[in-house]
């Protein structure tokens, strides 16, 4: 944006190997920039855990009417898996902590190596969890017909003689063999919860791979590193939920 | 009335203008693509001002519908189409959008001494998502119309054979527009005030978008994903809302109204907003109770999140939580009357020019003050019980919706556009128009109440003959409405073309927005204005600038 009679504020670079920083032209100096990026990210992560928050709610909600649903099929989930993956994104945190940290200080080599394992870490999650998928599959759990599967419904028809929906009420068994009120719902919380939460991991490393490509092109040092850190931040939310959602899913009877 | 100069001295005038952010740049990219605030305002205002005479169309539709008791023009299929589509545009296309996105986005870095908001990228991103949503709406139609009404009740929404997928996803990207626009502003009024600009001078238009603004962020995600278990629910049947499944369809309307309620104040305040600076400004009074009025938009906000019970008193609720829901309904009365009467009291005594912007801000003080004492009837666990799902909820709302949120985005733009565009409308028009949409309006709608008491349910394309006379009424009132909005639009379109030139301070405002040149420059301010006096403080105001046309 050109402008007459006053000219943009510049954050030089540290050395050679960065490029200066123009801030924004509605801006009058780099704190007044920081701080409203800042503020309008803290405000969109708010935003975040309110879209969470419909789901949780519906989780404990469906957990008070069917207890017996969800203890277990917290069962049928690989607490060991689910261990893991909490570990391997706690470490992740850490890493891209350690990587906002030497931005800020402008170690180039370090912020590129720690972003990278944290990118690391977010590709193993989603191999564990894509193997955590495939085994429910297979053991028949994850029961969600496609709506183009043979299946019209007019709010007439008698669900009860499609096919499908006996394996729906058939999902799970209690102790004694007997099918569990409606064990699939428990799968369908489970599924819709760490496949939006996954889709955050998968959105929060292709962040971290940009934030990569600024790094090696010099654009952010200890005199701007506005995007790194919005970008740590947002890392950190996808840990935050995941914290809550291992014990919920996995641990509670 | 004055003549206008030859078109030829007209055009050498205007290339003789300073430059402002209209006549700054041409070419389609210098608007698809800017990040101008003023431009991406206007923007907003067309695209919501057109999904506003689309949604009036299909509330004609409905109206020549209900002519007679069997119908006039559609199967009973078609006409649940034709009410959703009217809702879903408006709420979803218009109401919620239209302020904030076209004269907030216009007027509040303005007031704020502001060059743009905090984030114009963002700015552009939420204009887009609304386009985007727009189109998604389009397709649905395309695709073979919803039926559902605008609130999308499960379980019917689930099992419905229509495009309920693709409007939800509509509506999702709509949500993000609003939750951004809200983002930005919060963050400019926080970050971007010019020097000596406290809080308490700020404008009350600013005042009441900021409190729209954190219920845009705050509720409107529920929404979010409220949309997408719908859409998950249709296409993978995960049983949330299926009651067949183990689902619970009242968790659908929990957490619909969880967003809807709040929702209806992210409408209304911006249109409180828009009041305030116009009782304020037509009767060169400073506002009465103006922290009263501050607050008490913040107080809406506040106790908006806990009323969203009181859509649902014959869903299936417990009892206490219902006493509850009705008990704080009450509450939010509160704040809204005080705004009210503080209104009234600054009309009072003032020097009030009954322009055409004041006329609308009259027609809707009377017609809020039925709107909303409406509401606190319907607030009323017992009376609900009897008027749930009647035309006399119909009519609450839409003295509301369209005759408080319409008519205040009016009036708004009736004030603001000498400002927006450097021109005038013709006044005359202007007052013909805001009486014919006025008496319109209440001739539509007055009827509604008294057939809603009787027992007339909404949503229906047929009814029973003793109806008759007041669904007459109300279609006799919807076209004298529809053809005030008509000269309404022809008007300020035309003067777009051969309006007058508007003063360099048309209305006398002593806030930032009229300390601009008009229409602004680019950048709005050749320097940040520095605030010393309080705000509505009129024995600053330069008088000569109301007599100085433009350029």
């Amino acid at each position: 944006m050109s402008h007459d009679g006053h000219h943009s504020v510049v954050i030089p670079a540290p050395g050679p190997e960065f490029v200066p920083h123009t801030v924004a032209h509605h801006f009058d100096t780099p704190v007044q920039e920081f701080q409203s990026a800042k503020l309008g990210f803290w405000l969109f992560l708010a935003t975040e855990i309110l879209l969470f928050g419909g789901l949780f709610a519906a989780y404990f909600y469906y957990h008070d009417l069917y207890p017996e649903t969800f203890r277990v099929g917290g069962q049928q989930l690989d607490w060991k898996l689910g261990a893991v993956n909490t570990s391997v994104l706690l470490l992740s945190s850490w890493t891209m902590a350690m990587g906002v940290r030497s931005a800020q200080t402008s170690q180039k080599q370090k912020t590129m190596l720690f972003c990278a394992l944290t990118v690391l870490g977010a590709v193993i999650f989603m191999v564990i969890k894509f193997f955590e998928y495939k085994a429910k599959t297979e053991h028949g759990l994850f029961v969600f017909p496609h709506m183009f599967d043979n299946y019209q419904v007019d709010g007439s028809s008698n669900a009860g003689s499609l096919a499908w929906f006996t394996d729906v009420h058939n999902v799970m068994v209690d102790e004694t063999g007997a099918p569990l009120l409606h064990g699939h719902l428990f799968f369908a919380i489970y599924v819709t919860m760490t496949a939006i939460h996954g889709l955050h991991v998968i959105i929060g490393a292709g962040l971290i791979l940009w934030i990569m490509k600024g790094v090696a092109k010099g654009r952010f040092h200890a005199g701007y590193y506005l995007p790194v850190d919005l970008v740590g931040l947002y890392w950190h939310l996808v840990d935050l939920i995941w914290i809550f959602l291992f014990p919920l899913l996995y641990l509670v009877p | 009335m004055t003549t206008h100069a030859p078109i030829l001295d007209t055009q050498k005038a205007k290339s003789e203008q300073p430059k402002n952010y209209l006549n700054c740049s041409s070419g389609f990219w210098s608007w698809a693509g800017t990040l101008d605030h003023k431009r991406i305002g206007i923007m907003y205002l067309i695209g919501t001002g057109l999904a506003f005479l689309a949604g009036g169309l299909f509330a004609l539709l409905v109206r020549l519908h209900l002519w007679e008791p069997n119908g006039m023009l559609f199967t009973n299929d078609q006409y649940n189409e034709i009410f959703t589509l009217h809702g879903a545009f408006m709420v979803f296309l218009f109401v919620i959008p239209a302020i904030p996105g076209s004269l907030g986005n216009m007027i509040l870095p303005l007031m704020l001494g502001a060059k743009d908001v905090a984030l114009p990228r963002l700015n552009l991103l939420s204009f887009y998502l609304w386009v985007m949503g727009a189109v998604l709406a389009a397709l649905a139609i395309v695709l073979g119309g919803f039926d559902t009404g605008w609130t999308f009740y499960a379980p019917y929404s689930l099992y419905t054979n229509k495009a309920v997928v693709t409007i939800g996803l509509g509506i999702f990207l709509l949500g993000f527009s609003s939750i951004f626009t809200g983002l930005n502003f919060i963050v400019t009024t926080h970050k971007l005030r010019a020097p000596g600009l406290t809080w308490f001078r700020m404008p009350l238009f600013v005042w009441a978008l900021y409190a729209t603004a954190l219920l845009q962020v705050l509720a409107t995600p529920v929404l979010g994903i409220t949309v997408l278990l719908v859409a998950f629910e249709r296409l993978y049947h995960i049983g949330i809302f299926d009651p067949r499944l183990g689902g619970d369809p009242v968790l659908f309307e929990h957490f619909f109204w969880f967003y809807s309620h709040p929702a209806v104040y992210i409408m209304v305040l911006p249109a409180f907003g828009i009041i305030s600076e116009l009782v304020s400004v037509h009767s060169r009074k400073p506002l009465f109770g103006y922290k009263l009025i501050a607050f008490s938009s913040l107080a809406i906000a506040i106790i908006s999140f806990l009323v969203w019970g009181h859509h649902m008193f014959t869903s299936g609720q417990s009892t206490y939580a219902m006493f509850a829901f009705s008990f704080l309904t009450f509450f939010v009365a509160i704040p809204t009357a005080i705004k009210e009467f503080s209104w009234v009291a600054t009309i009072w005594k003032g020097s009030i020019a009954l322009n055409s912007p004041m006329l609308y801000t009259l027609a809707f003080l009377i017609i809020f003050a039925i709107g909303g004492l409406t509401g606190v009837i319907l607030g009323a666990l017992n009376v609900d019980l009897h008027l749930h799902d009647t035309y006399f909820v119909v009519a609450h709302f839409h003295y509301v919706m369209m005759g408080s949120i319409a008519l205040a985005f009016f009036a708004g733009l009736h004030h603001w556009w000498p400002k927006m565009f450097g021109v005038m409308y013709n006044e005359t028009l202007a007052k013909i128009a805001c009486v014919t949409i006025f008496v319109g309006f209440n001739v539509t709608f007055l009827p509604q109440f008294e057939m809603g008491s009787q027992g007339m349910p909404r949503r229906y394309a047929t009814y029973v003959p003793e109806f008759q006379p007041y669904h007459s009424a109300s279609t006799v009132g919807a076209i004298i409405l529809g053809s005030g909005v008509a000269l309404m639009v022809s008007y300020l379109v035309a003067s777009l073309f051969i309006g007058k030139k508007a003063m360099q301070n048309q209305w006398g405002g002593v806030t930032l927005d009229w300390l601009t040149p008009t229409p602004p420059p680019l950048e709005n301010f050749a320097h940040a204005p520095k605030v010393t006096t309080e705000v509505y403080d009129y024995s600053t105001l330069d008088l000569k600038s109301t007599q100085t046309p433009i350029g």
